[in-house]
């Protein structure tokens, strides 16, 4: 079993000609993942690689192969007319990679999406992946393995980091999440949280977090008062200066609010074990394997 | 991006804030020209990127051109928060009868821009939140529709009874609004909102903060960044578009990943030490990127070791051991390096480095620790 994504998704891939674009589409592929369209104005009609059919929009794509998941990898300036343009072409999961979209555009995207009750993860995340079933977005295929453990992160690398030392460690995962980095995303770590609740197969969540904001903290507080399964939560920045934006849009600390310390806090107020180095997950999420 | 007082007014000002008059002078000379061509008392303001200029003596009243002269000697030079004051606005000095706050931040919480008013303006309005939040009214405001008429004048009739400041600040509001999405904002503050002596609303101050991510498609406001007034190595590592933060230690740090970044940081931290800089060198695997990565970072005279922590995902970590091995050639190391390297293509790397005369390991805390050590003078493991 696996969250959002697993062997019954079909993908349509928004930018599937360009760099970033046809490059991962390459890796999604060999991973097994069922894509079933791209998408480039003008390009209707030709394929890619030879196999897979491109349409001008979304919704030819849809409509024609039926897929109930997008991907985009468009530029930043049009990745908030994509994620619309999806939505309105009637997906269930948009999952927008792109970096560097003007929060301005998302305060219009996430109340759109929400209305059409459409599912956004992202922007500027690296996807999800569930091992051996399915994966949509960046995340390198050889560093995940099945298993029981739910991963959901709001960085790119720093995941990579903890899910390959969980797999060296021979820990699995059902599916590893990343929400993105941006102050404004479609998914939070509470519907992570919360679909891992919901899914049989997961037994343990490890949760990455960072400064700025509060989310951490309110999925402290879903932790504590709706999940009956164990997480393990880890925080980065605790030596980040105040006010400084650390490469992530969303992560600075404003005035006295957003630190590590405070978001470490919540995390034991609501029992969750906290891992100290990224390495410590293995411990930890291994105590409550056995 | 930040942009000045005097950049924020003069977008204010161009859709019809009233604003008093005021022009930026970089001498004395200036200053004293501007005085007398306002021909009335002036203010004389250091334009920093930094609060609490009053405080620390970058504001001052002149009632004279010779004084305005001398205050500009005295603030044009001087440390504000570690930044050297080089400009100065010259302005025409208001009579206050009260002064308000508003502001527009945007909000992650309602993930909308959200409207902060409240008539206990010219303080620091987190303080005002902290210790008297009834003070203080808070409108999300649904960008698709923007800001409504009704809306804009409760946020008035929040500030004033009268109904004429009341519509007055409302157009301000209105104003504050349009210059926010109109140049991309991530906060956009009006502290203080006056009304004068007469019953007029203007704005004594302004403040603005630009989303990065909107640089690119508005030249007008990207072209305001003001390079003189930021740390010169974040200029140059923006310039070879690398993401870089100075702090204070030794350990100077390369590492792709802004999240795992962080992390490296933490983990110098956790064994004992202290990160000289926040780097991310990004997704991409660009050589060139690990060379201005190094430039940068060996020009800290206070870095003693230098760790990379690379995970290969969509970076190859062969473009970055080829980066490490050119940058050492042109400009041969003085401090040692710790390097560990994982993912995409590490074997080649690994072999790029061993035939350079370098060493890497696969294991971040091991790594972590040994720079560490090497930084405060220890051994290496």
């Amino acid at each position: 079993m696996s969250v959002f994504i697993g062997k019954d998704t079909t993908l349509v891939v928004q930018g599937i000609t360009g760099r970033d674009g046809s490059f991962h589409t390459k890796q999604m592929i060999e991973y097994g993942t069922r894509v079933v369209a791209g998408v480039t104005p003008g390009k209707g009609g030709q394929k890619f690689e030879g196999t897979v059919p491109i349409y001008n929009t979304v919704a030819d794509a849809v409509q024609a192969t039926g897929a109930n998941t997008s991907v985009i990898y468009v530029p930043p300036m049009f990745a908030a007319d994509a994620i619309i343009e999806a939505a309105d072409a009637g997906v269930q999961l948009i999952v927008a990679i792109t970096e560097g979209v003007p929060v301005l555009d998302m305060t219009r995207v996430y109340p759109y999406v929400k209305d059409k009750g459409v599912r956004l993860l992202g922007p500027n995340c690296p996807g999800l992946i569930s091992p051996g079933e399915s994966k949509v977005g960046i995340i390198p295929g050889r560093i995940c393995t099945p298993g029981p453990v739910g991963v959901v992160s709001r960085s790119g690398t720093l995941t990579y980091e903890i899910v390959y030392q969980l797999t060296r460690a021979g820990i699995g995962q059902t599916t590893c999440v990343g929400i993105g980095g941006d102050p404004i995303n479609g998914t939070n770590f509470i519907d992570a949280l919360a679909a891992f609740e919901a899914d049989p197969a997961t037994k343990v969540v490890c949760m990455m977090g960072e400064i700025g904001g509060t989310d951490e903290q309110e999925a402290a507080r879903f932790v504590k008062e709706h999940m009956t399964k164990p997480v393990v939560g880890f925080i980065a920045g605790q030596t980040a200066p105040p006010g400084r934006r650390m490469g992530h849009a969303g992560a600075i600390i404003s005035g006295s609010a957003g630190t590590a310390a405070e978001k470490i806090q919540a995390f034991q107020e609501a029992g969750m074990g906290v891992a100290k180095r990224p390495i410590d997950f293995v411990e930890l999420v291994k105590a409550h394997l056995s | 991006m930040n942009i000045h007082e005097y950049q924020a007014k003069d977008i204010l000002r161009a859709i019809g804030t009233p604003i008093p008059p005021g022009e930026i002078a970089t001498t004395p000379d200036e200053a004293e020209a501007i005085a007398r061509r306002i021909g009335k008392m002036v203010v004389v303001k250091a334009q920093v990127h930094a609060g609490g200029r009053g405080k620390a003596g970058g504001v001052k009243l002149a009632k004279t051109p010779e004084e305005a002269r001398e205050k500009a000697q005295a603030i044009l030079g001087m440390q504000i928060k570690g930044l050297t004051v080089e400009k100065v606005l010259v302005t025409e000095a208001s009579d206050i009868a009260t002064e308000a706050y508003v502001g527009i931040i945007l909000d992650r919480a309602s993930k909308k821009p959200v409207f902060m008013v409240s008539p206990a303006g010219g303080i620091d309005i987190e303080e005002v939140a902290a210790t008297t939040p009834e003070k203080i009214l808070k409108l999300p405001i649904d960008t698709r529709y923007g800001l409504m008429p009704f809306q804009a004048m409760r946020l008035g009739f929040f500030l004033y009874d009268d109904l004429a400041k009341a519509r007055a600040a409302s157009k301000i509001m209105q104003q504050l609004y349009t210059a926010f999405m109109q140049s991309g904002c991530s906060l956009a503050e009006i502290n203080p909102l006056v009304v004068t002596p007469a019953g007029e609303v203007i704005a004594l101050d302004a403040k603005m903060v630009i989303d990065d991510n909107e640089l690119d498609r508005r030249p007008a406001i990207a072209a305001l960044r003001d390079e003189t007034s930021e740390e010169p190595s974040e200029v140059l590592a923006r310039n070879a578009n690398l993401t870089f933060i100075k702090l204070d230690g030794n350990v100077g740090c390369v590492v792709n990943g802004a999240g795992l970044a962080m992390a490296t940081m933490d983990l110098v931290k956790y064994y004992g030490g202290d990160p000289a800089n926040f780097l991310d060198i990004g997704g991409s695997s660009n050589p060139e990127k690990v060379v201005n990565a190094l430039r940068i970072i060996t020009a800290d005279t206070n870095v003693k070791a230098i760790l990379f922590n690379i995970f290969g995902g969509i970076t190859r970590t062969d473009d970055v051991a080829n980066g490490i091995v050119t940058a050492t050639k042109e400009n041969p190391l003085k401090v040692p390096i710790v390097i560990r390297l994982t993912g995409t293509n590490e074997e080649i790397a690994m072999k790029i480095l061993t035939e350079n005369g370098f060493s890497a390991s696969s294991d971040m805390d091991e790594a972590v620790k040994k720079a560490v050590q090497l930084a405060t003078g220890g051994q290496a493991a």
